[in-house]
């Protein structure tokens, strides 16, 4: 039994929430830099008022890093560079996805001869370093006609992404009851009925895991952007380097801020829409056993 | 030929045969129930008749068909599965019409047989809930009514009772049973609780180690087991299985048997074939019913012979009390009128009804008398 009075508990709660308050700022700091300071002139940055709140709030720097910055050499702002990581992430997070769901549909309840093996190869493919692929990836997307376009990109994305994907179906569905493939066969229902209509509708858990995971890792992909994409090509992250990094005239630190919030905007957003399922669905396999 | 014919059929996955080559001919309306312990190949057969597992050699058919190459779905078989198999995102009304759905079946057709199964089966309040909010008992009648839609040739159980509690399952047992009179489909149903296929089945296929030990009707299987396993298997309480020696006494053959106090005593057990086993051992098969107090020892029975014996334990059930004392080393259960007075310690008068014993071969195990 405790012994601790009443207003002991009370002080021990008070500790534990300063703390986490504290801890709390110190996390979101960097955010309140960022925002505070593409809301001000950039005069007001170099006065030397990092921390302090605009006081001129404006939004030019937004407008600015959206629609006129110097971005390499053109004067486009960010905004091309944004499209052309969504049509990278949306084709590539949704065929990874789709096609990891297949590979765990098969590599569960179509077992075949050497499945396990194939399994592994597929799980090795997760763990194989960036950068020992660049070369001969740079080789094949030249041979296929693929090099330096969004495709391109796409291509890359799926094939890295097929491995963590298959990795998340195959464990969700390996808890999935077999009988109930066997019922659906007995039903009359083919290979892709079967997936269409028992397994894809059960599997909303693990398939916001996994877009929740390609999404945040392909968006946020820099080494293929930067290695196997053209000026008109180039996806949100390298755009946003080329804005940081160019050397010609003063640097627009509001612009910047700007910039890298927009860069870092669409995963946020993902996480909030989908963040509850997320932990859900990483649970569900072990609760349900 | 019968209805369904296994013929010569046998699994083998690699290098290990889970059956071994069985023969089963079943005719159209019987309920043949597949009965054994976990591991005995039961469940392997079903779902080679059900086409989810291929026949390694030898065949299968239904009405004269070879099923071998045939898929699950063109089989005409409904299948129930242990777990009941309902598809979690569908509506109880969504699981009973799929089946029909992916055969083609028209719109108000499916209307038509979903209402006469909820009707049969009386689940009509429950289409529209998911599987997830049903009952034991409910998901077993949803799983029952899917399967009856498809008005098939053979109706295939997987130990559909095995999930529910004690008091349901007996409900849901009889039920099937009505079911199966009143449509007179053909059903093969596997299980592992003898009780179920005592109750059951117009036959019984007692299968162990991959092999079937015994085929019968219910009576045949428990009044005259082929071996020592299905003795001990069907029945509960089990059949009594003790050393006996036969020898010859006052010019009858007879079982001589050591009792818990060292003593021994001699019981005529008069059967032509055992005289060949004479001065050797054999096991003695008889059940509990067949060894009662005087009194309650059966007045048809020709053979009924007292032997003294020491109680060692009584176990009264209400309706009866289980006697047990030793015999030949071994407990035997005896079952007794509920309101004799016996005593554990007591010497007490054990009537046999040696009509009702069976004899078998200690080494082979296999029925001798």
């Amino acid at each position: 039994m405790t012994t601790a009075t009443k207003s002991g508990v009370n002080m021990g709660r008070m500790v534990l929430y300063a703390a986490l308050v504290l801890f709390c700022i110190y996390y979101l700091l960097p955010l309140y830099v960022m925002v505070v300071n593409s809301l001000k002139p950039l005069s007001e940055i170099t006065a030397g008022g990092m921390m302090s709140l605009p006081g001129d709030w404006t939004l030019a720097p937004w407008a600015t890093a959206w629609s006129t910055a110097q971005i390499g050499v053109d004067a486009t702002g960010l905004k091309p560079y944004f499209v052309n990581s969504l049509v990278m992430v949306v084709p590539a997070v949704a065929l990874s996805t789709i096609l990891g769901a297949l590979n765990g549909y098969v590599l569960t309840k179509w077992e075949f001869k050497g499945a396990t093996l194939i399994f592994g190869l597929i799980l090795f493919g997760c763990f194989i370093p960036f950068q020992m692929v660049l070369i001969p990836m740079a080789r094949m997307l030249g041979l296929v006609g693929l090099a330096g376009s969004v495709w391109g990109l796409v291509f890359v994305h799926l094939v890295y992404g097929i491995g963590f994907s298959t990795l998340y179906f195959r464990n969700y569905y390996a808890a999935f009851p077999t009988e109930l493939v066997r019922a659906a066969q007995i039903d009359g229902a083919g290979f892709f009925t079967i997936f269409w209509r028992i397994l894809l509708p059960s599997s909303g858990p693990i398939a916001v895991v996994c877009i929740i995971w390609q999404f945040t890792n392909i968006w946020n992909d820099f080494l293929f952007g930067a290695s196997f994409s053209d000026f008109d090509s180039q996806p949100m992250t390298v755009a946003l380097n080329n804005l940081v990094q160019s050397s010609t005239g003063v640097k627009e630190y509001n612009v910047h801020f700007a910039g890298a919030i927009m860069a870092a905007l669409p995963t946020l957003l993902v996480y909030i829409v989908a963040g509850r399922y997320f932990v859900r669905g990483l649970m569900a396999g072990s609760v349900k056993g | 030929m019968g209805f369904l014919d296994i013929d010569q059929a046998t699994k083998s996955y690699g290098a290990v045969k889970v059956l071994h080559e069985t023969d089963i001919s079943v005719e159209e309306g019987e309920f043949l129930v597949l009965v054994g312990p976990s591991g005995c190949g039961k469940s392997t057969l079903l779902n080679m008749i059900a086409g989810l597992e291929e026949v390694t050699t030898g065949d299968i058919s239904i009405k004269g068909r070879s099923m071998n190459n045939v898929k699950p779905a063109e089989r005409n078989i409904a299948m129930v599965f242990q777990s009941y198999a309902l598809y979690p995102n569908m509506t109880v009304k969504g699981n009973i019409s799929f089946g029909m759905e992916m055969q083609g079946v028209a719109k108000e057709e499916r209307e038509r047989k979903i209402a006469e199964v909820a009707d049969l089966l009386q689940i009509g309040q429950l289409l529209d809930r998911k599987p997830g909010q049903l009952s034991g008992g409910q998901r077993q009648r949803v799983a029952m009514g899917r399967a009856l839609t498809r008005e098939p040739d053979v109706f295939l159980f997987d130990e559909p009772l095995s999930n529910l509690d004690a008091k349901l399952r007996v409900d849901m047992r009889t039920e099937i049973k009505k079911l199966h009179q009143k449509l007179g489909t053909t059903i093969v149903y596997v299980t592992h609780d003898q009780i179920e296929a005592l109750t059951l089945s117009t036959r019984i296929a007692v299968m162990f180690g991959g092999y079937v030990q015994q085929l019968g009707t219910p009576k045949e299987i428990y009044d005259n087991p082929a071996n020592m396993f299905v003795a001990g298997f069907m029945g509960s309480p089990s059949m009594n299985l003790f050393p006996a020696r036969i020898v010859k006494a006052d010019g009858v053959t007879a079982a001589e048997i050591t009792l818990g106090n060292g003593g021994t005593a001699t019981i005529p057990f008069d059967r032509p074939a055992l005289t060949a086993h004479e001065g050797r051992e054999i096991i003695l098969g008889i059940r509990p019913e067949a060894i009662t107090d005087r009194d309650g020892a059966d007045r048809n029975s020709n053979a009924v012979h007292v032997v003294d014996a020491p109680v060692e334990i009584t176990e009264p059930a209400g309706s009866d009390t289980f006697v047990v004392t030793q015999m030949g080393g071994k407990d035997v259960t005896a079952r007794f009128r509920a309101d004799v007075d016996v005593k554990a310690g007591d010497s007490f008068p054990f009537a046999f009804n040696m009509q009702k014993a069976v004899a078998f071969d200690p080494k082979t195990e296999d029925r001798i008398a």
